[in-house]
């Protein structure tokens, strides 16, 4: 099969590489640009362990082709982090044990990271449908919204804290 | 720093501190196998059958190995002059690796091929030409023991001794039993009530996130096979892989790195692994396998598929007098169910639960159908969910009969604390429990009695539009598995190990023989230490999962990391205590007996200002050892359990069934649990969580069924229920602690009892909210449409 060129930015960092038309967005993520932390957990959609955020929505990376992300901003769960600084749903999930085995948790992070974007001050309810794209097999979820939670309040307080000259 | 402040700075046992492994996991710096890129790897995909009963009539790899980047395909005929075209499996049967010459279930191996990518190896499955002649299918067990059913196993032809002793079908694997069935009987024949009840425990999948897979990689300079593994055994398996290859032991070195949740379907050694390994010898080079969901939903070990009959004899007034139980175990095409040797049944004779039964008697024949083959420990320590939702559903049976309260009955045959350590009818040794204390706190915290009135309330009122249910279940689990005179797998007897070694400056490094799947093991294991040692937890490094170096151990399933490893912690830890006490005497010029511990360090008694830390007595270790004692702080124990352990949990359910649609919602959950000491809280209140809605999931909505033709259904995320964070229920959790008494820091285990207990607990609220119907047993999975069903057959609805 005959390779295309694609062009994207991926968590702030342009890249371009010579892809199969046919190359799922996650292999290209995991395999060429060696950003493993997106997970492959079905291969019908359900589970969202292969959530990456493109062009300010959630995507799950297994039902997207790379060449689909033509000059598109990607970011995965290693780009959440700035500066060796954890994002406050990073710092959630720690702090309230929304991990166990870890192989949910990068698909989580970053449907987090959009949801609370989109709605920051969400109650439990709307934590859990919002989060409900994403499987976990270990938690039992309840951990997760305490961590979502968390995240969201750490947010709104870092919101409001004054900028410093 | 005080006392408190130096215990807390420890953050040992009993601390809810926050896990050391979750650094790596939220920046998606996890190493997977799947994440496992070594140079010159080449990916392996599997081929396998339509059909569930069929002879292979012809392979034909022409058109795959044609295509550009396709390296080579292997089928049984290749295996065949290595001997590895069939391998043994762990309940004493042989499994095929890839078909030979016939397929026994749907997506059976049969063959596999090998590319430079991934989806090369796909197009090469593709293109793999095999011709089938269709041969008559047995799916339901007792028709495969019929005389003249279609003989599965022809490669087991004229064998009329299993492993289990003898078959006496062509279809039959075993018939174990346990306890006594002459008395059994004769207390059934003089009981004054007895009852029955068909209990259907169906197939379901342990399906954790992440599927099964291997990195193989032999170095044919050096002769040594490395392999990464989805394994919950590594030393198991390289064992296992020495003796198969022939590559000796001290030259394979199998590593299980991070791993997605393991669930028991992990422990078993699986085809796409030996090929894996055998293509990577042949080739020299690195072979990855990495299977999907469906592959792994249809082919890898599920769970259950239990027929089993219970019944219970008893007094007129609910004293428990006999236990009977006939169990058809499905096994599917191949037993490669995981469990001891000596047990084919696994531990399911804990069937006689909480309860003190005078008489009990209990009886599996295992049997071979056209399916995956297996069972396994779905978090479940070796059949144990079978068990306790046999005895759970019995008591709630007999319940129903007497009209006697579900709590009452149960408090009325419930082991008392006096009684313990309590041999039950089947020889188990429970070593602790306090079943009456732990049921009060929860019918309390429950409001108990207020339910029943609002039940009965409701009950009343034909316009109610809902059906509610009470489930309550008081369970006790055998876990920590186990004494070696009694288990062993494969001949490999169930002790687990652990070593410790203190630096000069004071931090640690632990490695263990079990390997965690999301348990949290560098974090609690540390803690263990760091409370024997009064080394903070934060600088002890704890690994697993690497056999070249962590020493032999049997792996973490059945709840056994905490009893067994967990055990050898401690007492490896006490080895370095013990020396270290010595070098403290040397150092402070008293004797022994002058000293006494204190948190993090060794005191003159009477003398506060005289004392030597840990980390002073490490750096002394390493340079100033007394006359005869070797330098160095460290030391290694492989611990042989004396016994099982026995957690217990008392939980209850109330739901509400929706009169016109058979819609469930849980309305509560509460949980207690008793594991024993409790290292820390945080950690199994996560544990509990997740073990409550898998089980939510395996009662309400999971099942891996078949059609006449043997075609797998629901073997995709499409339709195996995994519940979302919108299904799951809001769980309550509650403890009491009962040390178990042989353990050396008292714990029992804790992270499949929320399995076992909630699958029976969410049971027994469904069958409670038709039980003034006068129904005593409705099926799993309890979905919308089976419960409709029910309430229509009762003219609850149209």
């Amino acid at each position: 099969m005959s390779k295309k060129i694609v062009s994207m930015n991926v968590n702030g960092k342009k890249v371009e590489e010579a892809v199969e038309s046919r190359t799922l967005l996650v292999h290209f993520l995991r395999e060429k640009m060696n950003l493993t932390g997106a997970h492959i957990g079905c291969e019908t959609s359900h589970c969202g362990a292969c959530t990456v955020d493109i062009d300010g929505e959630s995507v799950k990376s297994c039902t997207c082709f790379a060449v689909q992300c033509e000059g598109s901003e990607v970011l995965t769960v290693e780009g959440l982090a700035q500066g060796g600084v954890l994002h406050a749903v990073q710092e959630g999930f720690y702090q309230e044990h929304g991990l166990q085995c870890g192989f949910c948790t990068p698909g989580m992070l970053v449907r987090a990271y959009r949801f609370l974007k989109d709605n920051p001050n969400p109650t439990e309810d709307e934590i859990r449908v919002g989060m409900s794209g994403n499987l976990c097999r270990c938690t039992g979820y309840q951990n997760i919204v305490k961590a979502v939670q968390y995240a969201a309040k750490k947010l709104r307080e870092d919101a409001h804290k004054p900028v410093t000259a | 720093m005080n006392a408190p402040d130096r215990k807390a700075a420890l953050q040992g046992m009993g601390d809810s501190r926050l896990r050391k492994e979750d650094a790596r996991f939220i920046q998606g710096k996890g190493n997977y196998v799947d994440d496992i890129k070594l140079p010159g790897m080449v990916h392996m995909d599997i081929v396998r059958s339509p059909l569930a009963h069929a002879r292979i009539k012809k392979i034909n790899k022409e058109k795959a190995l044609a295509i550009p980047g396709v390296i080579a395909v292997l089928t049984a005929d290749d295996l065949k002059p290595l001997k590895l075209h069939w391998m043994p499996t762990l309940a004493g049967d042989v499994a095929a690796v890839l078909a030979d010459e016939k397929v026994h279930f749907q997506m059976q191996e049969v063959a596999v091929v090998l590319a430079d990518d991934r989806y090369i190896a796909a197009d090469g499955v593709e293109a793999v030409e095999v011709e089938y002649e269709e041969l008559p299918v047995v799916i339901d067990p007792f028709k495969a023991l019929e005389k003249d059913a279609p003989v599965l196993r022809e490669d087991l032809a004229g064998k009329t001794e299993g492993a289990h002793g003898q078959r006496y079908h062509h279809n039959h694997i075993f018939t174990w039993d346990a306890g006594d069935k002459e008395a059994t009987d004769a207390a059934f024949k003089s009981a004054p009530v007895t009852v029955s009840e068909k209990l259907l425990y169906p197939r379901v999948h342990p399906c954790p996130l992440e599927t099964c897979g291997a990195v193989a990689s032999f170095d044919p300079v050096r002769g040594e096979l490395t392999t990464y593994m989805t394994s919950q055994a590594p030393h198991v398996v390289r064992t296992v892989v020495s003796m198969l290859s022939g590559i000796p032991e001290s030259k394979v070195r199998i590593v299980s790195p991070d791993i997605g949740g393991g669930f028991g379907n992990k422990v078993g050694v699986y085809p796409g692994y030996v090929c894996a390994i055998v293509s990577s010898i042949v080739l020299g080079r690195p072979v990855k396998w990495i299977e999907d969901r469906i592959e792994n939903l249809s082919s890898t070990a599920f769970a259950r598929d239990y027929h089993m009959t219970g019944e219970l004899a008893a007094t007129a007034d609910g004293k428990i007098l006999g236990l009977r139980t006939h169990v058809i175990a499905d096994h599917g095409a191949f037993d490669a169910c995981a469990d001891p040797t000596k047990f084919p049944a696994g531990l399911f004779h804990i069937c006689s639960g909480s309860y003190d039964i005078p008489a009990a008697h209990c009886t599996v024949e295992g049997v071979y159908t056209n399916k995956a083959p297996g069972g396994v420990a779905y978090r479940c320590s070796f059949r144990v969910t079978e068990a306790v939702y046999l005895i759970e559903r019995m008591v709630d049976v007999l319940a129903q009969k007497l009209n006697m309260d579900k709590a009452e009955i149960r408090k009325k045959n419930f082991i008392r604390k006096e009684q313990f350590p309590y041999t039950s009818a089947f020889g188990f040794e429970y070593d602790s429990g306090d079943y009456h204390t732990a049921l009060d706190k929860v019918l309390d915290a429950v409001d108990y009695k207020a339910l029943r009135a609002e039940q009965a309330a409701k009950r009343a009122d034909p316009n109610c539009p809902t059906l509610m249910g009470i489930g309550l279940v008081t369970f006790t689990e055998v876990v920590g598995a186990g004494p070696t005179k009694m288990c062993d797998i494969l001949g490999v007897g169930m002790f687990d190990s652990c070593e410790i070694r203190v630096h000069p400056t004071g931090s640690a490094i632990a490695r263990m023989g079990t390997i965690t799947q999301g348990q949290g093991h560098q974090t609690t294991y540390a803690q263990i230490i760091a409370t024997e040692l009064g080394i903070p937890s934060e600088v002890i490094q704890v690994e697993e999962g690497d056999t070249s170096t962590a020493p032999y151990g049997l792996g973490t399933y059945g709840s056994r990391s905490t009893p067994v490893a967990g055990a050898a912690i401690a007492m490896a830890a006490r080895k370095i205590h013990a020396k270290a006490k010595k070098l403290a005497a040397h150092l402070l010029e008293v004797g022994e007996n002058d000293l006494e511990w204190e948190i993090d360090r060794f005191k003159v008694k009477g003398n506060a200002e005289k004392f030597k830390t840990m980390s002073e007595i490490a750096w002394a270790a390493y340079n100033k050892p007394p006359a005869g004692m070797e330098p160095g702080l460290e030391a290694v124990h492989y611990y042989d359990p004396p016994n099982f352990t026995f957690p217990f949990g008392i939980y209850l359910c109330v739901v509400d069934i929706d009169k016109g649609t058979g819609e469930t919602k849980i309305r509560r959950f509460y949980a207690l649990d008793d594991c024993g000491t409790r290292i820390n809280p945080m950690i199994i209140e996560g544990q509990i969580h997740g073990g409550l809605t898998e089980g939510f999931a395996v009662a309400m909505g999971q099942l891996l069924s078949f059609d006449a033709q043997g075609n797998i259904q629901g073997n995709t995320l499409m339709d195996y229920f995994l519940p979302t964070a919108v299904e799951t229920p809001h769980w309550e959790t509650d403890f009491t602690v009962t040390p178990s008494p042989h353990h050396p820091i008292g714990a029992k285990g804790v992270a499949e009892s929320p399995h076992v207990g909630s699958i029976p607990t969410f049971t027994a609220a469904m069958v409670d909210a038709f039980a003034h119907l006068g129904v005593t047993h409705l099926e799993m999975p309890h979905t919308a449409y089976r419960i409709w069903k029910e309430l229509k057959a009762h003219g609850l609805t149209h």
